[in-house]
């Protein structure tokens, strides 16, 4: 029997062709196309339609790529992404509109104001546990500045990376906008190139590489790493509520494998017993019996992030520790939710960023030893806190440096628009979501308008002994009027 | 300094920041005012060094260096308080009860590296920044100026709290080894080259960085929308004052080189020797009112690009060098060659290019086929052509009609793109560009919603759905059995 072989051609991605795409991409920027308003409100619709028309295909995708319940595969990335768009589309107008500056009596009389300009030619490296979400949203951002955009979508989630390619090409403009699938070869070709702005969604290794190679050419980035994110569980709370939103935000989001995830937990050794059962209690009623196995709940990504969860499981410090679930199954990719009790400070898992469905419990004497467990590990993305208590919780917003922080709750500020998503230290740099998203792909230019009125003798050379002595005597004065003194303006 | 005891100062540093007294509103206005005391006191001695390093006159080391400093120091005391006030920002109803705020936390430990040119101001005016911003910081001054750096080194310790300010002086071994250590921050202003080496060091410990660098900042002088005998004057008085004015050319934000119309060249020439003549008098080189050129290497690096005939060729003013004193002329040239060295590099010095167009529009084209300048400067009355290079031409900042002045407007963000740079500072910018602004969000425990939780169905799906476009009304009806699921 003719076997007919679908032979998929194989293109080339190197240095050439990552030179030429560039150099595509400026002539469209310099063109003047995406500078318009209804080039960017054309795009931003058109992203609408696509996921609207699209949402069976991104659900398959992601069931593929990650057995992300459809629930999650709505909400977290096609929700969130409209939701980008329809605050986009909605302040657009307001965003590009130039801000008046106070202009000061030194300056007097003139007029100045701040105007927003995009940085021209921008590339976005996206992630895997979000692919949709995590390459949408940024471009969203890039478009509405009104840049040009490059995506390399992360190759680890292959069947989406294919759809995103596939739904830009068709719905969007790609003369501007263009999608680079590949791996480390393609994205190492793609970061020796030179680009105004450059947003990375990953790790802080990569992230480094990123940086290092942005530095050659003087680019600036956004870095959207990730960290221990903690969660302090403090007494005297509603532990029903507090242990639902911490489920819903670990295990949840893509089963922990998020760059927000609670990570581990600190609880005073008092209270923790009850913390346990009633986790255990709500993890039946969310996930059933059998939560290897539950459909709502997201696969490993792969092997590789398989086999890095099982060590630290397999970790002989940790092993013993478990005190729920556990359970693996290495063919199908799947761990069940697990609860650790009293890891060891040193143990592997404490050390690293978790990313995946193991959540640690660290016990203490007293609440307030949390705040050096936190502050001796690198600052996080998120850290969160469940407490009624005033004073410990103020002390928790002013004293935990991490990119947010979520007040008996889990992750939800990832879905309110006017506040800044990003992270701080090692967690990363430059933030986005909103009007944040907006200012991140642009460059905002100071213009000042002078007129020729207002110039005074004392500002010029030669710098004659008279206007040295007027100088010392009005140095005695308030310098403001010595600077308008130097620049004209009305008299002192 | 040896490197051990820089390694001191960097872990006391990190001490002290740990221990969150920077972190007081009271802690930040002392050190500032104990700035200005440090400036006011020592105004006689900080002339005499900036004389001493760059010929600086005491006039234009108040106007750029002095009076910079207290512009700022002040401005940051009068509103330090609001500016550490967390933002608020609204929270979708169906978060209900929620709050959401921005609280604005220092980095932590900062590096701020200066430059000679402005060797007092572009040290001291980030320093205000990362101190509103309550930051420890450790400041390294450029060792090109030397006596503005040791006097930073002796007089910053008494006026400013030791265990969270300090100076280090040294040459490029030093900085290597600061920037080899993982700092939260890192300011930087100087050249592209080292900017670069600034960058790939922070990219070690992904450390968020701040370049101010610089560029050809071109005039473009369109004196067919300027004819009135005051305007002109005022035109070449802003230019020659602008050029020569701050540290005679070298500069980051000093105009660089000129475009004009062919037909108006000669009278903007003509009108430029004037008021050089006027400034600096028939032998500048005898002025005491502009600087020197910093040391021998630049200043052989200035003269070197004249060497080239075509471009010496080109001299229509100046061009007189004296060897021994380091001194060149304010020079003017007319048309030399686009591609020599003069026409390429950042001139950071006395010399003038002028560049004729048929079109003053034309240089829209000029300045984009180059990399991006930290300032443009028209010079024009002409609405349309302002409107055009705001919005075809881009570079860190416009300044129409005037030189130098974006500098002391504490309401403006002052900083590059591309090449010019990266990040701004100057009045609000300075305290946001040292510190993280942190999203806090915060809920109640009720009222809670069920259909936020598994096990998920298609009720709950449609709940979500609408949830998420905000559709109170749609949410309304699906809880009362009205709306399909």
């Amino acid at each position: 029997m003719a076997t007919t072989i679908d032979e998929k051609e194989v293109t080339v991605f190197g240095e050439e062709e990552a030179k030429q795409l560039v150099n595509e991409l400026r002539v469209a920027y310099d063109s003047g196309r995406t500078r318009s308003y209804s080039w960017r409100v054309t795009q931003l619709k058109n992203i609408l339609r696509m996921c609207d028309d699209s949402e069976k295909e991104v659900v398959e995708a992601l069931h593929m790529d990650l057995a992300k319940p459809e629930l999650e595969s709505t909400l977290y990335e096609l929700g969130m992404i409209k939701n980008a768009c329809k605050v986009a589309l909605k302040e657009l107008k307001n965003w590009i509109r130039p801000e008046k500056a106070k202009t000061s009596l030194t300056t007097f009389p003139s007029s100045a104001e701040i105007v927003s300009e995009p940085f021209g030619v921008i590339l976005i490296i996206s992630a895997w546990n979000y692919p949709f979400l995590l390459s949408i949203d940024p471009v969203i951002g890039a478009i509405a500045a009104g840049n040009a955009v490059v995506l390399k979508p992360s190759e680890l989630a292959p069947a989406s990376s294919t759809l995103l390619a596939k739904l830009f090409a068709q719905y969007l403009d790609t003369s501007s906008i263009k999608v680079v699938e590949g791996a480390v070869s393609e994205t190492s070709a793609l970061l020796e190139q030179k680009w105004d702005k450059i947003m990375y969604t990953g790790n802080g290794r990569v992230g480094r590489i990123v940086m290092a190679a942005a530095a050659k050419h003087l680019t600036p980035v956004i870095m959207e790493l990730g960290g221990k994110c903690p969660v302090v569980v403090d007494s005297d709370i509603n532990l029903q509520v507090a242990v639902r939103r911490l489920i819903v935000g670990k295990w949840g989001c893509n089963n922990g494998q998020a760059c927000v995830s609670p990570d581990y937990i600190l609880i005073t050794k008092d209270y923790a017993p009850k913390l346990v059962d009633a986790l255990k209690t709500e993890l039946d009623k969310f996930y059933g019996k059998n939560q290897l196995e539950s459909k709502d709940l997201s696969s490993i990504v792969n092997s590789n992030h398989f086999a890095r969860l099982s060590k630290l499981l397999d970790d002989e410090k940790v092993s013993g520790k478990i005190i729920h679930g556990g359970e693996k199954d290495k063919e199908k990719l799947r761990i069940a939710p697990t609860i650790l009790m009293d890891v060891p400070r040193d143990s592997l898992m404490m050390n690293e960023e978790i990313f995946g469905p193991l959540l640690p419990i660290l016990t203490l004497n007293n609440i307030d030893e949390s705040f050096d467990v936190i502050n001796s590990g690198t600052k996080p993305l998120a850290a969160y806190i469940f407490t009624n208590n005033k004073k410990l919780k103020e002390k928790f917003v002013m004293s935990v440096s991490a990119g947010g922080i979520v007040v008996n709750d889990t992750t939800i500020h990832l879905a309110v628009h006017t506040v800044p998503f990003g992270g701080v230290g090692e967690s990363g740099m430059g933030s986005y979501h909103g009007k944040f998203s907006f200012d991140a792909f642009s460059h905002k230019k100071a213009v000042v308008y002078r007129s020729f009125t207002g110039d005074a003798a004392l500002r010029y050379p030669p710098y004659t002994g008279f206007k040295l002595r007027m100088m010392k005597a009005l140095m005695g004065g308030s310098f403001l009027a010595i600077l308008r003194a130097l620049f004209g303006g009305s008299k002192p | 300094m040896k490197m051990e005891r820089v390694d001191k100062e960097l872990a006391e540093l990190r001490h002290t920041f740990r221990s969150g007294k920077t972190r007081s509103l009271a802690w930040r206005e002392t050190q500032l005012k104990a700035l200005l005391d440090l400036v006011h006191d020592h105004q006689e001695t900080l002339f005499d060094a900036l004389h001493h390093d760059l010929g600086k006159h005491p006039v234009e080391s108040f106007r750029d260096e002095i009076g910079v400093v207290k512009k700022s120091a002040t401005h940051s005391l009068a509103h330090l308080k609001n500016w550490m006030k967390p933002r608020t920002g609204s929270i979708p109803l169906i978060f209900f009860p929620a709050s959401g705020k921005i609280v604005s936390e220092p980095f932590g430990v900062v590096l701020i590296i200066g430059s000679w040119n402005f060797p007092i101001s572009l040290v001291l005016d980030p320093l205000i920044g990362a101190i509103s911003a309550g930051n420890t910081v450790l400041v390294k001054p450029s060792e090109l100026a030397p006596l503005c750096s040791s006097f930073l080194l002796n007089t910053i310790p008494n006026y400013l709290d030791p265990t969270a300010i300090k100076v280090v002086e040294g040459g490029v071994e030093t900085s290597q080894h600061l920037l080899n250590q993982k700092w939260d921050k890192i300011f930087f202003t100087g050249s592209k080259a080292v900017g670069r080496i600034v960058l790939a060091a922070a990219a070690q410990h992904l450390t968020p960085v701040t370049l101010e660098l610089g560029g050809k900042c071109p005039a473009i002088v369109d004196l067919t929308s300027i004819s009135s005998h005051y305007d002109t004057r005022i035109v070449a008085k802003r230019i020659v004052g602008g050029k020569w004015g701050p540290c005679s050319g070298q500069a980051c934000i000093g105009v660089d080189y000129l475009l004009v119309e062919e037909k108006h060249a000669q009278f903007l020439i003509d009108l430029l020797k004037k008021y050089i003549r006027r400034f600096y008098g028939e032998h500048p080189k005898e002025s005491n009112s502009i600087c020197r050129i910093v040391n021998r290497r630049n200043f052989e690096r200035v003269q070197r690009l004249l060497k080239d005939p075509a471009v010496s060729a080109s001299i229509v003013a100046g061009g007189f060098i004296d060897e021994e004193r380091q001194f060149i002329d304010p020079t003017i040239l007319l048309n030399p060659p686009l591609d020599s060295e003069l026409m390429t590099e950042e001139i950071f010095g006395p010399l003038l290019p002028i560049i004729t167009l048929n079109d003053i529009g034309e240089s829209i084209e000029f300045i984009n086929s180059g990399p991006k300048p930290l300032t443009i400067y028209p010079f024009t009355k002409d609405e349309k052509l302002k409107k055009m290079i705001v919005s075809e031409t881009s570079s860190g900042g416009v300044t129409f009609n005037d030189t130098m002045v974006q500098f002391l407007c504490d309401s403006l963000p002052f900083g590059g793109v591309g090449e010019s740079g990266l990040g701004r500072y100057h009045g609000k910018y300075s305290f946001d560009t040292f510190s993280h602004e942190k999203a806090v969000m915060e809920r109640g425990f009720y009222p809670e919603l069920e259909p936020r939780y598994p096990p998920w169905n298609s009720f709950k799906l449609k709940f979500i759905q609408l949830a998420y476009n905000f559709d109170y009304f749609g949410l309304g009806l699906l809880l009362m059995g009205l709306k399909k699921h």
